[in-house]
């Protein structure tokens, strides 16, 4: 039983990464960035979350879409103040700001909410659901994680793959001079993928506070970081490598804690990458970009 | 009036000064063909034009109106679409899909009756409309390149060496297209290095050369001109 409960947080903790690699990958596919402050938009809706509950008393759901909102917009004019003045700059510099942008928002963070941890309440209310006379517990946060990806990912992948929007967003990516041509805006276009990967960091943001209730301006780094090592292990720019890289990062995470030790965990889950991109350079889903003339 | 006027156009990379005062004119109707060999800034001036790069100096208008400043994905508003150099087209997306995008500002209802009359012309690209636009032949891409320009009902066409890389069965068939889709209506700026054939297609031609007009004339004048038959034609 053990090795199922391990299994299950593994591919909760998981869900979690992949829905932050989802715009991760999303963003670097069609701005050809690495959006490095992406974490932290889910340490700002962790918070959203949080005040909007404890201090304001509202109910949960209608806390985690203010925390949806907000992270939305701030994803947005992260991106029109930040990053699109860079726009025809190095991507050296681009990421340079996507640094600076991280730092800015921890900062403010611990200027406007202080450095103490906060104690996160679920904003799933139920008791755990035990299974086979009570020797496997699944916490409901872990349930809902899961289905919260699944539905994320068939909701993008229909999305991509059938509205004109998505498809104009893939033309974008593939060729940004082509698709203006077609009279695709495509600033509008970068708007809305930065909108939507910002929401997404908001959903993440709350999740990962559910199961692991601290609280502070820093909680966004480590799980940013790990879920771009997912987006990478996946493939950046491909959706379903995100989802895939995000869930075996977290089973590994998890595995790796339970049976060789804690401390080694983080160091195990960026070996994986190392090895990945030894073996598969442009990750496991990734497309090697072949040029036709 | 002409349909297009292009006046004095300057345009730089950086430090290169690489169109040099470009002036041209295109009446409504017309093929008007621009050729001349690698780098005389062909593709630059139909890239400025179509908004995709900046101008330094110099005008362009359009049925009367400046285009200076306007962004490029509001050209194909306005009547003018660029079938660009090396196609372009978007390898992951279907023929269908590839079709649908040059119509992005235009009605679902437009969308659908288009594609019919793209179907019409083009009958392979409606055989292959579900397969991704990577996996046809160089051929087949120019046709979808050329039948997504057309999506968006534009009044003039502007067409980046359509026949580059093309076996020479396939370049005819290309400009037997152009030379259609210019019947049915369309006016057309040629860009091309196959000097011959654009010139046998064209009503006017100018010649540039390192950025700047040498000579214009007559497609059929300028078949003649000894200089062209030297430089361009093979003698």
């Amino acid at each position: 039983m053990g090795l199922l409960t391990n299994l299950i947080n593994g591919i909760s903790l998981g869900s979690v990464y992949a829905i932050i690699a989802l715009g991760y990958t999303m963003v670097y596919g069609i701005a050809k960035m690495l959006n490095f402050a992406h974490g932290d938009v889910i340490m700002v809706g962790g918070y959203i979350c949080f005040i909007a509950m404890n201090n304001v008393g509202l109910p949960p759901v209608v806390a985690v879409l203010l925390s949806i909102v907000g992270c939305t917009c701030l994803g947005i004019v992260v991106e029109r103040l930040a990053y699109k003045p860079l726009r025809e700059a190095p991507s050296l510099a681009v990421l340079i700001t996507a640094i600076g942008v991280s730092y800015f928002l921890q900062n403010t963070a611990l200027l406007v909410w202080g450095a103490d941890p906060k104690a996160f309440r679920s904003v799933i209310d139920s008791p755990s659901i035990k299974l086979f006379n009570g020797q496997l517990t699944v916490s409901p946060v872990s349930i809902v994680t899961v289905l919260a990806c699944v539905a994320i990912m068939v909701g993008l992948t229909l999305f991509t793959s059938r509205t004109k929007m998505g498809k104009a967003m893939r033309a974008c990516s593939e060729d940004k001079g082509a698709a203006q041509l077609m009279g695709i805006n495509v600033n509008t276009t970068i708007s809305m993928v930065f909108a939507i990967g910002s929401g997404l960091a908001a959903i993440a943001g709350v999740l990962l506070c559910s199961t692991y209730p601290t609280l502070m301006p820093t909680t966004g780094s480590l799980p940013g970081i790990k879920a771009f090592t997912a987006a990478v292990i996946g493939g950046i720019g491909s959706i379903p490598g995100a989802a895939l890289g995000g869930v075996l990062l977290g089973i590994i995470e998890i595995f790796a804690k339970a049976y060789i030790g804690t401390q080694l965990a983080d160091a195990i889950v960026f070996a994986v990458l190392i090895v990945v991109l030894l073996i598969r350079p442009a990750g496991l889903l990734g497309k090697e970009i072949h040029e036709k003339v | 009036m002409a349909m297009l006027k292009v006046a004095d156009l300057n345009v730089y990379y950086g430090s290169i000064h690489a169109v040099k005062g470009v002036s041209f004119e295109v009446e409504e109707g017309e093929i008007v063909t621009l050729i001349g060999a690698n780098g005389a800034g062909k593709s630059t001036t139909l890239n400025t034009v179509a908004g995709l790069l900046k101008l330094r100096t110099g005008s362009i208008e359009f049925e009367g109106e400046s285009l200076v400043g306007i962004p490029a994905h509001k050209m194909i508003a306005k009547g003018i679409a660029l079938c660009p150099e090396g196609r372009r087209v978007f390898q992951d997306l279907t023929v269908r899909d590839n079709l649908d995008m040059g119509a992005f500002t235009r009605s679902d209802d437009e969308v659908v009756e288009m594609r019919k009359v793209v179907y019409e012309r083009f009958p392979r690209l409606r055989e292959r409309r579900r397969q991704r636009a990577g996996t046809l032949s160089g051929g087949e891409q120019q046709m979808l390149a050329m039948g997504r320009a057309l999506m968006g009902r534009p009044k003039l066409m502007m067409l980046d060496e359509p026949s580059m890389g093309l076996a020479p069965i396939l370049v005819q068939e290309i400009f037997d297209i152009v030379k259609v889709l210019n019947e049915m209506g369309t006016t057309v700026l040629l860009v091309e290095q196959n000097a011959r054939m654009a010139l046998s297609i064209a009503d006017r031609a100018y010649v540039l050369e390192t950025g700047r007009v040498v000579t214009m004339g007559t497609g059929a004048e300028l078949l003649q001109d000894d200089e062209v038959r030297k430089a361009y034609l093979g003698g």
